[in-house]
C-alpha cells in the first residue's frame, strides 16, 4: 500500500478498485478467494452493487454473504478500442448473472472471444492484482450450473 | 383527462449553436458566451429582457452565478439542471411566474487532449466498472447485445440507423461530419471498437456551445420570431450512470415512463410525431427508444428503422441535423442540442434538404438505456 493508502495500479497499469467502507467486504471477500454479495434478511434478495439498505423492500437488514460464484452470462461485448491503453485488447467484459439471480459486472477469461454467448455457463476465476486487490473475473464452467442437466460436459 | 400541463403557457423562442469542430481552437468562455449571444439573438431579444439563467461550462466550471454577474448583478432567477431537464425546469420557472425570459446556454472546449484514451466524459472512474476496461460504447454494448439476443436484431439494423443519421448530418454544413456520406456497408466495414458496435455505430468528439432562450407564449407573442410550444416533457432516473450492471430487464425501457407523461400531457401519442429528435450516442439507442417510447412493439425496432422509414423523406424521420454521430457531441452541449435540432426543424431553420415539409410536431431525447436515464420533451408549431 502507497503512503496514501490508496493501493497503487495494478503492474500492467489497470486501474484497480478504492473499496469504500461500504464495499469492503466484497473485496476483502474476493482476496480471500470468496465471492460476497449482499442479501437481505427481510426480504431474501440480494443486493448488488453494495447499498446501505435492501433496494428492493428498503429494510436495514441487509448482510453479506458467500455466492456460490456459479452463473450465466447475460450479455457480453469484445472491446478492441480500450478506454486507456494498459488494457490489452481484445477483451470481453460481460455481465453475469449469478445462480442466486444477481448480477454483475466482469471479463470473461480462459477463452475466445467469438466463443462467448448469451446463457454460457461461467464460474468466478479470482485473479490477484495487488496485495490488496483481487478481482473477480469469470470463466467457462468446467462443472454445469445446478438444475440444467443438458449442458453437461459443453464447457468447451 | 389530466388537468391544463403549466408547461402550455411556455414557448422556445431562441436556439443557437455556435461552430461544432473537433477542435474549435477558441477559449471555452469565448464558445460560452457566443452561445449565450445567438441564442438571445436569435430570440429578437437582448441580454436586458434575460432575467432567468442557467449558464455552465464542461472544463472551467462556469455556473449560473457567474453569468448573472455578466448581466451586471441585476437579480435573476437561476437553474441548475442541464439538457432537457434544464428546459423543463425553465418552463416550471415561467409558468410560475419566478421568471419571465430564461437564457439557458453550455459550451466546450480542451476537454478531451490525451487522445490515448477515450474522450474523458466516455470513462467512468468506480471501483465497479472502470476495473473491467468498460466505458460507454461498452455499457450501451452490453444493452444491444441482450436485445440482440433476444429478439435476433441484426448488425444491418444499427448500420441503417448510422447511415441514416450521418447521411443528415453530411448534407449539413454546420456538422462536423459535413459532406461525409456514410453507407451501411460503410458503417458494417468500419473498425469494430465495442462489439456489436462499429467506429461509424459511435458518437464523435467534438468541442462548441448551444443556447436556447425560453419565456411565456403570452410574452412571445410580441416577438418577431416563431414561437416554439412545449407540449410535454418528462424526466426519468434510474440510478447513477455507469455504476451497476446495465441489466436489459431492469433498463431496458429506460424512458417510457417519461414519454408517457410527456404524450400525456400533450394529449397525443407517439403517431403524432412528425420528427423524432432522438438522443443517438450509439446507433442501437435508437432502436430501443422506438420501443421504450412505444413508436413499435417490444423486440421489432430493428425491423421498424428499415426501408427507409427513418430517413429525411422517410415515414418518421429521426435526428435531423444529423445529431452525436455527425453533427456533434460537445461535452454538455449534445444535450441542449436535441431541443434546439427539434426547434430548427419545426421553424424550417435547417437547410431545405433535411426540412420535414409540415411537420408540426418534434420529440427529442436525453440519455438512454447505458446510463440509466432518459428524459423526453414534445415541441410543437401550435399552441396546444
Amino acid at each position: 500500500m502507497s503512503e496514501s493508502g490508496k493501493d497503487p495500479a495494478a503492474p500492467s497499469g489497470i486501474p484497480l478498485p478504492q473499496p469504500t467502507e461500504l464495499s469492503k467486504p466484497h473485496w476483502d471477500g474476493c482476496r480471500d478467494g470468496v465471492l460476497r454479495v449482499q442479501r437481505c434478511a427481510a426480504c431474501s434478495r440480494y443486493v448488488f452493487i453494495p447499498q446501505p439498505i435492501c433496494t428492493h423492500c428498503q429494510s436495514d437488514q441487509l448482510e453479506w454473504v458467500d455466492s456460490c460464484g456459479r452463473g450465466r452470462v447475460y450479455s457480453h461485448t469484445t472491446v478492441h478500442r480500450p478506454p486507456r491503453p494498459e488494457f490489452d485488447v481484445p477483451y470481453v467484459v460481460a455481465i453475469v448473472e449469478l445462480d442466486e439471480g444477481w448480477h454483475m459486472l466482469t471479463n470473461l477469461i480462459d477463452c475466445a472471444p467469438e466463443s462467448v454467448k448469451v446463457d454460457m455457463p461461467v464460474e468466478v476465476a479470482f485473479q490477484r492484482m495487488s496485495d490488496r486487490i483481487t478481482l473477480p473475473m469469470f470463466r467457462p464452467a468446467v462443472r454445469p450450473p445446478a438444475g440444467d442437466p443438458k449442458v453437461e460436459g459443453d464447457t468447451k | 383527462m389530466m388537468s391544463r400541463s403549466p408547461f402550455h403557457d411556455v414557448a422556445i423562442v431562441g436556439a443557437y449553436n455556435t461552430v461544432q469542430a473537433r477542435t474549435a481552437d477558441r477559449p471555452e468562455m469565448e464558445l460560452l458566451l457566443d452561445a449565450m449571444r445567438g441564442a438571445v439573438a436569435s430570440a429578437g431579444l437582448e441580454f436586458a429582457d434575460v432575467d432567468g439563467l442557467n449558464v455552465t461550462s464542461s472544463v472551467q466550471r462556469y455556473h449560473s452565478r457567474q453569468a448573472v454577474a455578466l448581466l451586471g448583478g441585476r437579480p435573476c432567477w437561476t437553474g441548475v439542471d442541464i439538457g432537457i431537464p434544464a428546459v423543463i425546469e425553465a418552463a416550471f420557472a415561467i409558468s410560475a411566474g419566478l421568471a419571465d425570459v430564461v437564457l439557458i446556454a453550455t459550451a466546450q472546449a480542451r476537454e478531451y487532449t490525451d487522445r490515448v484514451k477515450t474522450a474523458p466524459w466516455t470513462r467512468p472512474s468506480n471501483e465497479f466498472v472502470e476495473c473491467w476496461g468498460l466505458y460507454t460504447a461498452a455499457e450501451f454494448a452490453l444493452i444491444a447485445r441482450r436485445h440482440m439476443h433476444l429478439y435476433g436484431t441484426r448488425p444491418e439494423s444499427l448500420a441503417e440507423v448510422a447511415s441514416a443519421i450521418r447521411s443528415n448530418g453530411a448534407r449539413n454544413p454546420a456538422a462536423l461530419h459535413y459532406g461525409r456520406e456514410v453507407s451501411p456497408e460503410d458503417v458494417l466495414n468500419s473498425r469494430m471498437v465495442a462489439d456489436p458496435f462499429h467506429l461509424l455505430d459511435c458518437a464523435v468528439t467534438c468541442e462548441g456551445g448551444a443556447g436556447l432562450v425560453m419565456t411565456s407564449v403570452e410574452r412571445a407573442r410580441d416577438l418577431d420570431v416563431q414561437p416554439v410550444y412545449v407540449h410535454g416533457g418528462g424526466i426519468e432516473r434510474q440510478g447513477m450512470a455507469y455504476m451497476a450492471p446495465p441489466v436489459w430487464d431492469r433498463y431496458g425501457h429506460s424512458g417510457r415512463t417519461a414519454a408517457r407523461k410527456a404524450f400525456q400531457q400533450a394529449g397525443l401519442t407517439p403517431a403524432d410525431v412528425d420528427v423524432a429528435e432522438f438522443y443517438d450516442p450509439f446507433s442501437f439507442e435508437i432502436i430501443r427508444q422506438l420501443e421504450a417510447f412505444e413508436f413499435c412493439a417490444e423486440g421489432e425496432g430493428g425491423e421498424f428503422v428499415m426501408d427507409g422509414r427513418i430517413r429525411i423523406d422517410g415515414e418518421l424521420p429521426i435526428v435531423t441535423n444529423g445529431g452525436l454521430l455527425s453533427f456533434s457531441h460537445a461535452g454538455m452541449a449534445q444535450l441542449l442540442q436535441k431541443p434546439i435540432a427539434a426547434v430548427q426543424q419545426l421553424r424550417g431553420e435547417l437547410p431545405p434538404v433535411l426540412t420535414v415539409p409540415g411537420a408540426k410536431l418534434a420529440l427529442a431525447s436525453n440519455g438512454g438505456a447505458g446510463a440509466l436515464f432518459c428524459d423526453v420533451v414534445l415541441l410543437g408549431t401550435e399552441q396546444p
